[in-house]
């Protein structure tokens, strides 16, 4: 294993007291439990949207902590869930009296952790909401499995209920457009690279050097199949068939696009992705009309690319145009 | 004899024990159909607890089990730690401000707690999951003492029911957490939470063979 780090133990501690340092003016962190919470919080009056997991997949969500976006993140150890004590603790520092809005992956340890935290909250009277995001096409949708993974969609719907919380949504509402924009999002990756998690030391999977695996999971979880690798436009077509099949996408529609590094992959690359992402678009009729194109859901240093779709409404386009000021998303102020 | 407080404190020690003695075990199960992490996740919140058993100790019953319940949530981490925590922490609430169990105080706590990692897990049984080893333990446990069988007697028919039920899970396809994404390929294996859940109660049989 080779790494950028001190001690296998302490990477999640270490890289939040540099967060901490780089970013004073935007965050503050709080250690045992762990999470990152807005300077300036608790907003009063306005629901605190919080969301967490594991870590490894920075910028999400640490990151995307400030203004406009969430009031708390609470990270896990790498790739593994948060514990409750920290979405408890983390509550009960941002609240402003208007709820707690709760973003989740769909995965099981964190639904769980999620859960617990919320009924803890109820118990002391505080007002909980929670969104689910089942986004990865990958999976495919089943009453007997643990359903789909939670992956890019969880970007786009923080930044979407980040700002309508700041504009002044309640909670009720604010939980149905956040399902609103769950429902309408789909997202699928892949792999030219394994990662390696920090305590474990070596490759969470083998992939050989002319191979690559399509529809990875964000924790190195097995994809669909794995191939000889193709060329990047033919990897696109392989990504992209499944998203639109599955809402279905249909010509019409207005979408914000996220073609997302793993970690490992350049941003020249992605714009080689995005090129045939909007050729694919504008092929079907669907307008592109917000994109992000960088690093922003990651699994440490994998190399590959995952694709998010979100049909988007006028009220969630506006949401997405709102101002946003977090160490990992800025724009308009 | 009841269940006396200092019983229960015994049975929660012999937990710690047994599951640091079944670390690798329970790992190696885990390994073939979760993230391998089972065994040391368990060993990890149980040694937290064991830290904090001295300052409560000498509380009531329900203050001992919440405890634990409040330390796994916070250890353990994973499914785990939620699972189990609820587990413990239902088994305090039905258990509250009480010094000693009789074995009606036992199978309204033991009900209450798997009836939490139902609603928390939302397993049904046949998922292979840790309620596959819980519930039969459960319902033998309720018959033997409505068949006039002694506690000690009864907690023995409860560890053989979880022991069948976790053998159970050998053949079954997972449905829940990640073992459910290995589909078929799940089916062969022994579920690693059916396995911490039975040696858990097999700890309390043994540490309570003589309650009456």
């Amino acid at each position: 294993m080779k790494k950028l780090i001190n001690d296998p133990m302490n990477v999640v501690p270490e890289a939040l007291e540099g967060m901490a340092k780089a970013h004073p003016d935007l965050i503050k962190v709080h250690f045992n439990p762990n999470f990152v919470y807005r300077a300036d919080a608790p907003r009063p009056g306005k629901v605190a949207v919080i969301s967490g997991g594991g870590s490894g997949h920075e910028p999400m969500h640490v990151g995307f902590v400030g203004y406009g976006m969430l009031d708390a993140a609470c990270p896990g150890a790498v790739f593994t869930s948060p514990t409750p004590d920290q979405m408890y603790e983390a509550a009960k520092m941002v609240h402003g009296g208007a709820g707690i809005l709760m973003i989740v992956k769909n995965y099981a340890g964190d639904v769980m952790n999620f859960d617990m935290a919320a009924d803890l909250l109820r118990g002391e009277g505080f007002q909980v909401e929670s969104v689910l995001i089942a986004d990865d096409v990958a999976v495919e949708s089943s009453l007997y499995s643990q359903g789909r993974r939670g992956t890019g969609t969880t970007v786009l719907a923080e930044k979407i209920l980040g700002a309508a919380a700041e504009r002044g949504y309640d909670l009720q509402r604010l939980a149905a457009l956040g399902r609103r924009v769950a429902e309408n999002g789909r997202s699928m990756g892949m792999a030219l690279t394994s990662c390696t998690v920090p305590h474990v030391g070596k490759p969470t999977f083998e992939l050989g050097e002319d191979e690559m695996e399509i529809g990875i999971g964000i924790h190195g979880e097995p994809g669909r199949y794995r191939e000889p690798l193709k060329k990047a436009d033919e990897i696109v077509e392989r990504l992209m068939e499944p998203i639109l099949k599955d809402l279905p996408f249909k010509a019409g529609d207005r979408v914000i696009c996220m073609v997302n590094s793993m970690g490992g992959t350049p941003l020249s690359e992605l714009y080689i992705v995005y090129r045939k992402v909007a050729e694919i678009c504008e092929k079907s009729g669907i307008q592109i009309v917000r994109n992000l194109v960088g690093a922003y859901i990651t699994s440490l240093e994998m190399a590959g690319t995952s694709i998010t779709l979100l049909r988007a409404d006028d009220e969630m386009l506006e949401l997405w145009d709102h101002p946003v000021k977090t160490p990992a998303l800025r724009w308009g102020m | 004899m009841p269940v006396m407080r200092d019983d229960v404190v015994a049975w929660l020690e012999r937990c710690a024990a047994v599951l640091e003695e079944n670390r690798d075990y329970l790992t190696q199960l885990d390994a073939a159909i979760g993230d391998a992490d089972h065994g040391a996740n368990m060993d990890r919140g149980f040694k937290a607890f064991m830290a904090k058993l001295p300052s409560v100790a000498d509380k009531d019953i329900g203050t001992i089990l919440k405890t634990l319940g409040m330390t796994l949530v916070a250890t353990v981490g994973g499914a785990g730690g939620p699972l189990y925590g609820t587990f413990f922490l239902q088994l305090g609430v039905k258990t509250a401000n009480k010094l000693m169990l009789t074995p009606e105080d036992w199978a309204e706590a033991l009900e209450a707690g798997i009836n939490g990692v139902i609603a928390r897990g939302q397993a049904r049984p046949g998922d292979k999951t840790m309620v596959d080893a819980l519930l039969p333990a459960l319902e033998a446990f309720k018959e033997a003492i409505r068949n006039g069988d002694s506690f000690g007697k009864a907690l023995q028919r409860m560890a053989e029911a979880a022991e069948q039920g976790m053998k159970a899970t050998i053949p079954m396809v997972a449905r829940k957490g990640r073992a459910s994404y290995l589909g078929e390929r799940s089916a062969g294996h022994q579920d690693p939470g059916a396995t911490s859940s039975y040696l858990i109660l097999k700890a309390a049989a043994d540490t309570w063979a003589n309650a009456t």
